[in-house]
């Protein structure tokens, strides 16, 4: 019994070695990459050449920060966070009121209406891509932020919808039953019972499509053109044209963008991840 | 009908009914301006020969679609996309799921692993492929400075066709493994404690808990992972275009963007489309197939 007890713990033993190595090999990869963006953005061009990419900068050089940020990088922060700001207003509100009758309502088109709007979940935006460029030239909103509002509230609202049905759903209804009986109608019912109760269902979504705002690529490529109409992620391509040779200035200025969601990440670590995935409540 | 609306119940029908209108309306209108709009649409315009600047366009009939079926090109880039799907199935969400093993076995002293095993996904696709094209650059790279150390010359991983495709699928699994690591470890919570304290009462080691207790619950969770994964693969597009553009060559050719080569940088609107149109149904199908499948299984069990 002994002897036995002895080699399953010599096992168990091993077995955490071999996972500490693991998991020590998986920390090595996951932040490496990391941490060669960081630390070249700090080197001048040629310090990063003839010194190696794994090196210490010589000392906090802030050269490539001031370049980056001088040279229009504000602009793009300032469309992101227009965009972001007004995005996330609209999905908000426009889920919500479309989530209440959803969750609350019996009516005969419910489940299709619902089941619609979830299937559009699936949709890949590159189908919607040609015509809405089309559209989008047509209103004469090319090349302007005002392209981007619609497509970026349009495509974050059907998972926006699902996940704030299934959370009215979850809402006890005695509140709203002992309102209706003192006679308030359906809507003043959903500005001042429903929206409020939904507050933790809406800081959720809020992260969850602020974050992929901020990300936004693909409209945001497509629908704008000029440097003072573009957003974040494409700061680093229009600053790669004028760099495309000097390595840390680009890091400097992935540095600068990836900025906001370290700072998110320091201060509220358990909202972000519970709010990054999110999305990923079902199949 | 008369009658009913007359009644209480009735006109509360009636009411709940204008209610729901009012509601859903934005929603409505949204989806259908940006999206059931555009997809239609993106069929109309397939049939056409267009450079989507001119006023005039001729119609072509299916011939776009005739080509698109015997488009090679189109095909090895959806052999791509079937390719970065079954290997980021393979690759992330096994690694994301030790990566959660580890964290829920031991405890409070990996709370560190945790942190920094989740930067990844603080950055955007688009960042992070601007940062492995230079992290992985023949000059300057983190690769071939390792190789220089071992005394071997620089490496161009993204610029040679045989290489370019394993190292962009290694490249979005360092993206998405700590999303599956999440995911798995939110799945670790709903197996109940009791179940865990039980399982070690009855003299299981750890290993016996994870593969005979641990897994088998986790399944649904793994299995969701997995459709998530799958739909997310055959979209994929902004990394891929950062980092390679599709090449060397049609190395790394995705539907995505040959759809956005053929439409915004040759300007062909009209075989686009067609091209958008196949890559909406391939999904469609590929997606009811599989939650077909997967959703038989569970009537099965």
């Amino acid at each position: 019994m002994e002897k036995q007890f002895r080699k399953t713990k010599m096992k168990s033993r091993v077995c955490w070695i071999v996972a500490i190595i693991l998991a020590l090999a998986a920390l090595a990869s996951a932040v490496l990459p990391f941490f060669f963006m960081v630390i070249n953005s700090f080197k001048g061009k040629f310090e990063m050449l003839t010194k190696g990419v794994f090196a210490l900068p010589d000392k906090l050089n802030m050269n490539n920060y001031q370049e980056v940020l001088s040279g229009g990088f504000v602009r793009y922060f300032g469309n992101s966070v227009l965009v972001l700001c007004v995005s996330l207003l609209l999905i908000l509100f426009i889920s919500a009121c479309a989530a209440y009758p959803l969750a609350r309502f019996k009516f005969r088109l419910n489940g299709f209406i619902y089941s619609t709007i979830v299937a559009c979940m699936a949709i890949p935006i590159h189908i919607t891509l040609i015509p809405v460029f089309q559209m989008t030239k047509s209103l004469k909103l090319y090349d302007s932020i005002g392209a981007l509002f619609g497509p970026d509230v349009a495509f974050a609202l059907p998972i926006s919808v699902f996940i704030l049905t299934s959370f009215m759903a979850g809402i006890p209804k005695e509140i709203e039953e002992s309102a209706e009986i003192d006679g308030c109608n359906k809507y003043r019912m959903f500005f001042t019972i429903m929206l409020p109760l939904a507050k933790p269902g809406l800081s959720t979504l809020a992260i969850y499509n602020g974050v992929n705002i901020w990300n936004e690529f693909s409209f945001a490529y497509t629908l704008t053109q000029s440097p003072k109409n573009r957003t974040l992620p494409l700061a680093v391509w229009d600053f790669q044209g004028q760099y495309s040779m000097n390595t840390p200035m680009i890091m400097a200025v992935l540095t600068l963008t990836v900025l906001p969601m370290i700072i998110l990440f320091v201060f509220a670590q358990d909202k972000l991840v519970k709010g990054m995935t999110a999305g990923a409540v079902k199949g | 009908m008369k009658n009913q609306s007359n009644t209480l119940s009735g006109r509360r029908q009636r009411s709940t009914n204008i209610a729901a209108f009012v509601f859903l309306l934005p929603v409505i209108l949204l989806l259908t301006v940006f999206i059931f709009y555009p997809i239609v649409d993106s069929f109309i315009i397939s049939t056409y020969k267009w450079n989507g600047i001119a006023a005039e366009r001729t119609f072509v009939g299916v011939s776009n679609w005739k080509k698109l079926i015997g488009d090679r090109d189109f095909w090895f880039a959806f052999r791509n996309n079937i390719i970065i799907m079954v290997m980021s199935i393979i690759i992330q969400i096994p690694i994301g799921l030790a990566e959660a093993t580890f964290i829920e076995f031991a405890g409070k002293k990996a709370t560190i692993c945790k942190v920094l095993w989740f930067i990844p996904m603080l950055m955007s696709s688009v960042a992070i492929g601007f940062l492995f094209t230079y992290a992985l650059a023949a000059n300057g790279g983190m690769i071939s400075a390792v190789s220089q150390l071992f005394g071997g010359g620089n490496i161009d991983l993204l610029g040679n066709k045989n290489t370019a495709l394993m190292t962009v699928i290694f490249v979005i699994a360092w993206q998405f493994i700590p999303f599956y690591m999440v995911y798995a470890m939110a799945g670790y919570t709903s197996i109940s404690e009791d179940v865990y304290e039980a399982s070690l009462i009855d003299g299981a080691t750890k290993s016996q808990y994870f593969w005979r207790i641990a897994l088998p619950l986790l399944m649904p969770t793994l299995k969701s992972a997995a459709i998530l994964s799958m739909v997310g693969s055959l979209k994929y597009f902004d990394l891929i275009y950062v980092m390679t553009g599709g090449g060397p060559g049609t190395a790394t050719e995705l539907m995505a963007t040959y759809m956005y080569k053929n439409a915004f940088a040759q300007f062909n609107m009209g075989y686009g489309s067609a091209v958008a149109a196949g890559m909406f149904i391939l999904i469609t199908l590929l997606s009811l197939v599989t939650m077909r499948a997967i959703n038989g299984k569970k009537e099965e069990e």
